[in-house]
């Protein structure tokens, strides 16, 4: 570095802590040296936040939230804005590879007890970034204003009505008239470029924060900082996450690239998973489509919702499914302290534990393909059998990780 | 903490969520529906005329819509064979107005106006009319079935047992000016 450099730098450092930021969060921010493929995924999720932030700006620019006209409209990017489809499918495939990503990072952290003291409030914030993130995913779903938007969100809203006594006004205060209409369009599209966006980056940060107080887990579940050199006072099994896990993350953000570009130029509906069909087609008030369903992210908890179909404890089919599907999203929080296992990696656990987890992924995933599909006796069944299946994975976690035969946690990280 | 303090910090804190309260206040309200919105949902008129025997018709009315069927003989006949596998074959629940909480649920035995919104969560159920189809089974005798979640309701928009809708279709108020011309969201005889 040249004298001249020096002397900027020390300008903006004796005005503003840059050194002594970059040094905490990156130079000598030590990481547990053990990162596998599964850690990719934090750094992923920021950079498809960035994408998501960059591009739909640009399509602010040419979009109209209002409901005579924002169907023509993103029509008029995907044809007439010089590279608006470029834009957009930027913005629809990020939306996807978001919960792709974001469902691995959450994986990871329940394969290696991330949510484990003392990272349970990192793991908190990271449910709330997960929250917002449906929302966002849900306001952002009805911004074209074709015949999924609109129903899709009849069905959201709706929901919000099966809450007792309030319902009613809750759902006109949310919609801003009697019906899903333009009032509701326009106020989500605020919600979607303003309000979310703003408490997500805040979210964020707050999540980054917290975790470079408590340090990052690895996939032995063990505490590097336990572990101190008796000389630097670092951690004897931890690297500078920059230059070494920079490099590394570069590395997977390259590898994601060629997947998420792969995806944008040869298969941007991704078989109507990414994109349906029928949102193609321009809001009708007056039709329902033959078969609605939910984008792929959203179809195991859409599952649970329709799962019920009796009435049971005074209280109606309709609410309970509501009130399964709420569950199924919120029971995550409780993770920290369902989990009495004496270790906290996968590596360790017992075979209880593995079997537990495994049975959970399956019934994710069938909930998910049967959200995909219109409801049939058959279908109706095998979605309650899972959405059993799923619920006792969190419910029966406190006895079967506490009676399960664990392996002794190792001194230092492994391979 | 001197009790003077504690006073000033409890009164101050008191002050300051009011004050909250107060300026949050018009920030919900906004969000209310609007004048406009609240104006808009003027009654409509309807001329069944040309209606078909077993024809559906669709009207919106405030936004959602509303179907209005001329039931055939046979179709009203299967009325009564599926009270046993309905919810609320009577309509006790309060879903319709008194002039339609009948066996027909309808002012006219033939015709059936009834909201077409699912009462699940606000899809519009699909006029199947065919009886027996593969997918609805060998029971089906023909009626509304919803392709969100799976709720089935007969020809008077009456709910079947054991579906994730809790009730039936609404019945919107609505009266006959003259024998084919009807008003719906409006129970006086007056034209608009």
């Amino acid at each position: 570095m040249s004298k001249q450099q020096n002397s900027v730098i020390q300008w903006f450092d004796d005005r503003f802590p840059l050194l002594s930021t970059w040094r905490a969060h990156l130079s000598e921010y030590y990481a547990p040296k053990n990162f596998n493929f599964w850690y990719y995924f934090g750094s992923l999720a920021v950079l498809v936040l960035v994408n998501q932030l960059i591009t739909g700006i640009f399509l602010t620019m040419s979009y109209k939230p209002d409901a005579s006209m924002a169907f023509a409209s993103v029509e008029y990017i995907m044809r007439d804005v010089d590279y608006g489809w470029l834009i957009r499918y930027m913005h629809s495939t990020g939306a996807s590879m978001f919960f792709v990503v974001v469902y691995l990072h959450m994986f990871r952290g329940m394969m290696y007890g991330s949510y484990r003291k003392p990272r349970e409030l990192l793991w908190l914030i990271g449910m709330f970034i997960f929250f917002i993130l449906m929302s966002l995913a849900f306001t952002g779903y009805i911004l074209p204003w074709g015949q999924m938007s609109y129903w899709g969100a009849q069905v959201i809203v709706s929901m919000f009505g099966a809450i007792p006594y309030i319902g009613d006004t809750l759902s006109q205060m949310i919609l801003g008239d009697f019906t899903l209409s333009d009032a509701a369009l326009n106020r989500f599209f605020a919600y979607h470029v303003v309000t979310l966006p703003l408490l997500l980056l805040v979210l964020v940060f707050v999540h980054i924060v917290a975790l470079h107080e408590v340090g990052s887990n690895n996939p032995d579940g063990i505490e590097i900082k336990s572990n101190l050199d008796s000389k630097t006072g670092t951690p004897v099994d931890g690297i500078p996450f920059h230059p070494y896990y920079s490099v590394k993350d570069i590395f997977g953000v390259v590898a994601f690239l060629i997947v998420f570009c792969g995806i944008i130029f040869f298969a941007p509906e991704f078989g109507g998973y990414f994109l349906e069909y029928n949102n193609f087609i321009p809001a009708n008030t007056l039709q329902t489509p033959d078969h609605i369903a939910p984008v792929w992210y959203f179809t195991p908890y859409y599952s649970m919702l329709r799962a019920v179909t009796v009435n049971f404890l005074g209280i109606d089919a309709k609410l309970w499914g509501v009130i399964l599907m709420a569950m199924a999203v919120v029971i995550f929080c409780f993770l920290p302290w369902l989990d009495r296992s004496p270790v906290k990696s996968i590596r360790y656990k017992g075979p209880y534990f593995k079997f537990a987890l495994t049975l959970f992924v399956i019934s994710f995933f069938v909930l998910g393909w049967l959200g995909t599909k219109a409801p049939t006796p058959l279908y109706t069944l095998l979605a309650q059998i899972f959405t059993v299946i799923y619920f006792a994975f969190f419910l029966l976690m406190p006895w079967y990780s506490k009676i399960d035969k664990t392996k002794p946690e190792p001194k230092r990280v492994t391979k | 903490m001197n009790s003077r303090r504690r006073f000033l910090v409890v009164t101050t804190s008191l002050a300051g969520g009011a004050a909250c309260a107060g300026i949050a206040t018009p920030f919900l309200l906004s969000m209310m529906p609007s004048e406009r919105a609240k104006a808009a949902g003027a009654p409509v008129e309807v001329d069944i005329s040309k209606l078909e025997p077993g024809m559906l018709l669709m009207v919106e009315w405030r936004g959602r819509v509303v179907w209005i069927l001329r039931r055939t003989e046979e179709m009203l006949g299967t009325l009564k064979k599926l009270e046993d596998q309905l919810a609320d074959p009577a309509s006790d629940k309060d879903q319709q107005p008194t002039y339609a909480k009948n066996e027909t649920r309808s002012i006219k035995p033939e015709i059936l106006v009834v909201e077409g919104v699912c009462t699940h969560l606000g899809c519009s159920p699909v006029f199947r009319k065919d009886i027996a189809p593969a997918d609805l089974g060998a029971d089906w005798l023909g009626g509304f079935f919803c392709p969100c979640h799976g709720s089935k309701f007969d020809l008077a928009g009456r709910v079947y047992k054991s579906v994730p809708a809790p009730t039936n279709l609404a019945v919107p108020p609505h009266t006959y000016l003259s024998d084919n011309q009807l008003i719906i969201g409006s129970e006086s005889k007056e034209s608009v």
